[in-house]
C-alpha cells in the first residue's frame, strides 16, 4: 500500500479517521494543533463529514467530545499539556461517567519547553483519572494507536489517553493506513443515568472504575504495543517508555545487549514488569518527561534492586531526551561537544514587522512612563513576545486567561495603574470570566484586548472572538463608554496614548480594543486570493 | 545508504518546503525517512532548523545525534553555523551567503565566511542571484535544494518528482523556472566537488 507522509499529529488524525471518528474538538495548542487543522482539510472534511471545532477551550472542547460519545458515537479532543489543566474538571469526571462511544482524549506534551510554560507530564492525569493510557514510540504506532484507541475505549468503557510528545507530533515519516471504518450510529447509552453524577450515582460509577483496573492491566499485558525483546546481558534491565524507546535503539539497531521491555499502554502490567525484573540484576527506566515510572518502581526507600533513570542522576532530571543523553546513560562514548562557534548571535523570536501588537505596545510604553515600571499583566499569545526588547513592555505571562484577574487582585492590593494585555482569542479562552470577577466590584483596571483577528501563536486558526468582542465586554456590563476601540497604527500613536492616559484614571473597569487584523493571516489570504483558492 | 541531514533557516524562509520536497523524493525512491520540524514559537522571525533522516534500514530515532550530520544545508550563512555540533567530522556545509539580519548584532560578514571557510567541505551558493537569473527571486531555496543534490544520494528523478507535486498546481511555467533553479545549483555543488 502507498505510504502516505504524515506529522506524527496528522497520522492520530487520519488514524482517528480511519478509525470511524465522528467529530473532534479542540482548541489550539504546540504541539497538537495539526491534528485537528488536519481533519478541517477541505478536501478531507467535504468527503467524511466528519464534524471538528475549534472549540474556546479546551474545557469546552473536552465536554463536547464527551456529549458526542454520549451519543454513541466516536469523538476525540485535542490539546496540548496546559490545556488539560483547563479541561481537567471535564476529563476527571470523564473517567467516573464512562463512555458511550469510544472518546480518545488527545494530550500533547511539550518536554524542554519549546513553546510552553511548563513541561508537566499528563501521563499523571492519565493515572490521577485511572484510565488507561496509550503512548506511541512513533508516527505509525500513533496512527494505529489512534485508529484502535475507539475501540479500546468503547471494550473498557472509559476515556483512553493518547499521549504524545513534541518530536513525535512534529516529525514526519511515512505511514502505512488501515482500512476505512463506519461510523457509529446515533445511540443513547443504555443507562440513562450513567452520565448523573449525583453523589449517589457517582459512587457506583466510582467504584466501577476503581474495579476496573485489572481489565486495564490485563489489556496492558495483551497488548501489541507492550513488548518484551530479551537481550544476553541480565545486568540490566531497560523499561523503555513511548519514544524513548526509539533513541535507544538508536544505539541498537541490530537488537539491544540488553533485556527491553517497551512499555506504550498504561497501567503498567504489573506480573510482566515482575517478571521483567526478576530476570536482571538493575534497572533503567527511559522515559520522556517526569520520572513517573522510575519513581514507581524504585519506591521511596529504594529498597530493591538499584533502579536507575532521572532521579538518580544517570539521565538529566529535566528536559526531553535524545539520542545522545540515552547514548551517554548506557554508557556509550560520546564525543566531545563541539561548540556553536562564538560569532553566531542569538536570533530569538520576535513580533512581525507591520504587527499590530508592536504599535499597541509602543503607545502603552509611552502611556505608562509617568507611572513607572511593573503595571502590566499581559496574557498568552504572540503579544507575550512584548516582554523581550525592543518593548519589555509586560511583567507578567502565566497561564491563560490570568492577565485581567491578576490584574484585579493587583488593583485590589492598590496598585495603580493596573493594565492587563490580552489577545482575542485569549479572551474568549478564558478571559471573560475574570472581566465578570472585575465587573461585579468595578475595580479599577484597564484591559487592553489586543484583536488580531485571529489565533496567530499557533497560525492562524480562527478566533471565537471575531465581531463579538464589543459586544461580550457590553454584555458582560463594561459600561459602552468605557469600551474603545481603536486601528493600531503608527499614525493612531498619540491618540491611542492619550486613549491610554484616560482610562488608566478611570476608576472603573475599562476596555481597549486596538483592532487590525494580523499581517500573516491577511498576507496568507491574498496568497490563496492570487491561487484562487477557498480561504 | 543512510544520511542525516540538517537544514537551517530563519523562520520564514520556507525550510520545510526543502524538506518536504526531498521528504517525498525519498519516500519515492523506496527510502525510509524522518522529518523533525519546529513549529510554533520559533517562527517568529526566530532560527529553524528540521532533521532529515534518510535510509534504506529502519530509522529509530527522529533527532540526529551531535557529530553526525552529513549535511548541514542552510538558506542563511549564520545559521549553518549555528548546527556545527551536529556536523560529522567529514560532512558537508552547503549555504546561502545572503545574510538575513533581522537582529541588531548580526555578525561581521567577512568574519562569518572566514568562520564558514574554516570547515573543509564547504559550498557557498549565491542563491538569491543564481534564483533571479532563471527567473525569479522566490526560487532560492530550489537553487539550495539543487546544490544539496549531489550530497543526497537520492536519483535525479525522484528529486524532479518532488519539484513537480510541490509546485504542479502552480502551472508548467513555475515548475520548469523552478527545475532550472534546480540545476543551476546543482552545477555549483557539482564544480566545487570536482576541484576537490
Ligand atoms: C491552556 C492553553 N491552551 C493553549 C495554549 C496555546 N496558545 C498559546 S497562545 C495561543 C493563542 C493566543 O491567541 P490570541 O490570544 O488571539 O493572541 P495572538 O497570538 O493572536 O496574538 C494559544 C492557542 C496555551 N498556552 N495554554
Amino acid at each position: 500500500m502507498q505510504k502516505l507522509l504524515l506529522l506524527g499529529a496528522e497520522a492520530i488524525a487520519q488514524g482517528a479517521i480511519d478509525g470511524g471518528m465522528s467529530g473532534v474538538y479542540a482548541y489550539p495548542g504546540t504541539p497538537s494543533t495539526e491534528i485537528t487543522e488536519y481533519v478541517q482539510d477541505p478536501e478531507l472534511a467535504r468527503q467524511r463529514n466528519i464534524r471538528s471545532q475549534w472549540s474556546a477551550n479546551e474545557k469546552t472542547a473536552m465536554e463536547a467530545a464527551l456529549g458526542m460519545s454520549y451519543s454513541g458515537k466516536r469523538a476525540m479532543v485535542c490539546m496540548k499539556h496546559v490545556g488539560l489543566n483547563v479541561a481537567a474538571d471535564a476529563f476527571m469526571n470523564s473517567a467516573i461517567t464512562g463512555i458511550n462511544g469510544g472518546l480518545l482524549i488527545t494530550v500533547a506534551d511539550d518536554p524542554s519547553m519549546h513553546s510552553s510554560q511548563n513541561e508537566q507530564d499528563s501521563r499523571y492525569y492519565g493515572k490521577f483519572a485511572q484510565i488507561p493510557i496509550l503512548e506511541p514510540s512513533n508516527q505509525q504506532e500513533a496512527y494505529d494507536m489512534a485508529y484502535f484507541g475507539f475501540r479500546l475505549s468503547e471494550e473498557l468503557e472509559v476515556p483512553v489517553m493518547l499521549r504524545i510528545t513534541t518530536r513525535l507530533s512534529h516529525s514526519r515519516t511515512g505511514i502505512v493506513r488501515k482500512e476505512e471504518q463506519p461510523q457509529n450510529e446515533l445511540t443513547l447509552p443504555k443507562d440513562l443515568k450513567q452520565f448523573i453524577l449525583l453523589p449517589s450515582l457517582a459512587r457506583k460509577r466510582y467504584k466501577k472504575l476503581v474495579e476496573a483496573r485489572p481489565k486495564f492491566e490485563e489489556s496492558s499485558a495483551q497488548s501489541a504495543y507492550n513488548r518484551f525483546f530479551d537481550g544476553p546481558d541480565k545486568s540490566l534491565g531497560i523499561i523503555a517508555c513511548g519514544i524513548a524507546y526509539n533513541y535507544l535503539m538508536e544505539h541498537y539497531p541490530n537488537g539491544c545487549d540488553y533485556p527491553v521491555m517497551k512499555i506504550c499502554q498504561y497501567p503498567m502490567p504489573r506480573n510482566k514488569i515482575k517478571e521483567f525484573e526478576e530476570k536482571v540484576d538493575e534497572l533503567l527506566v527511559l522515559e520522556e518527561g517526569y520520572p513517573m515510572i522510575e519513581e514507581l518502581l524504585a519506591g521511596y526507600f529504594r529498597k530493591g534492586k538499584s533502579v536507575h533513570g532521572r532521579l538518580d542522576g544517570t539521565l538529566p532530571r529535566i528536559g526531553e531526551l535524545n539520542p545522545d543523553i540515552v547514548g551517554e546513560a548506557l554508557g556509550f562514548e560520546v564525543p566531545e561537544e563541539e561548540e556553536v562557534p562564538e560569532i553566531v548571535a542569538p536570533r530569538p523570536p520576535s513580533l512581525c514587522v507591520g504587527c499590530g501588537h508592536r504599535d499597541a505596545y509602543s503607545a502603552l510604553n509611552v502611556a505608562l512612563k509617568e507611572y513607572g515600571d511593573g503595571h502590566v499583566f499581559a496574557d498568552i499569545g504572540c503579544y507575550t513576545l512584548g516582554a523581550l526588547p525592543p518593548y519589555e513592555a509586560i511583567n507578567s505571562c502565566v497561564d491563560m486567561g490570568a492577565s485581567i484577574t491578576m490584574a484585579k487582585g493587583a488593583a485590589d492590593a492598590g496598585l495603580h495603574p493596573s493594565v492587563a494585555v490580552i489577545g482575542d482569542s485569549t479572551f474568549t479562552h478564558s478571559g471573560m470570566t475574570g472581566l465578570l470577577d472585575a465587573v461585579a466590584e468595578n475595580t479599577p483596571i484597564t484591559i487592553i484586548i489586543s484583536d488580531n483577528l485571529t489565533t496567530a501563536m499557533t497560525g492562524g486558526q480562527p478566533s471565537e472572538a471575531e465581531n463579538r468582542l464589543e459586544n461580550i465586554c457590553e454584555g458582560i456590563g463594561v459600561d459602552p463608554e468605557h469600551i474603545r476601540v481603536v486601528v493600531p497604527h503608527h499614525k493612531n500613536h498619540d491618540l491611542m496614548v492619550e486613549m491610554m492616559k484616560e482610562e488608566f484614571e478611570y476608576k472603573g473597569v475599562s476596555v481597549i480594543i486596538p483592532r487590525r487584523e494580523c499581517i500573516q493571516t491577511l498576507a496568507r489570504k491574498k496568497r490563496n486570493k492570487v491561487a484562487g483558492k477557498r480561504v | 545508504m543512510k544520511k542525516d541531514i540538517i537544514i537551517s533557516g530563519v523562520g520564514g524562509q520556507g525550510i520545510l518546503s526543502i524538506s518536504a520536497i526531498i521528504g517525498m523524493a525519498a519516500l519515492e525512491a523506496g527510502l525510509n525517512i524522518k522529518q523533525s520540524e519546529v513549529h510554533g514559537m520559533s517562527q517568529r522571525g526566530g532560527d529553524v532548523q528540521a532533521n532529515l533522516r534518510i535510509s534504506s534500514d529502519t530509522i529509530y530515532s527522529d533527532l540526529i545525534s551531535h557529530k553526525s550530520a552529513d549535511l548541514i544545508l542552510s538558506v542563511e550563512p549564520m545559521e549553518a553555523l549555528r548546527y556545527i555540533p551536529f556536523l560529522s567530522p567529514d560532512g558537508w556545509i552547503v549555504t546561502n551567503i545572503t545574510p538575513y539580519k533581522n537582529i541588531p548584532d548580526y555578525p561581521d560578514e567577512e568574519a562569518l565566511f572566514a568562520e564558514l571557510k574554516k570547515h573543509k567541505n564547504h559550498v557557498l551558493v549565491d542563491a538569491d542571484r543564481i534564483a533571479k537569473e532563471c527567473g525569479t527571486a522566490r526560487a532560492g531555496n530550489i537553487v539550495m535544494l539543487g546544490a544539496a543534490a549531489p550530497f543526497l544520494d537520492i536519483p535525479y528523478d525522484m528529486l524532479e518528482f518532488g519539484i513537480k507535486k510541490i509546485f504542479g498546481c502552480k502551472g508548467e511555467d513555475i515548475v520548469n523556472i523552478n527545475l532550472k533553479a534546480f540545476k543551476a545549483g546543482m552545477e555549483v555543488s557539482e564544480q566545487v566537488l570536482a576541484g576537490k
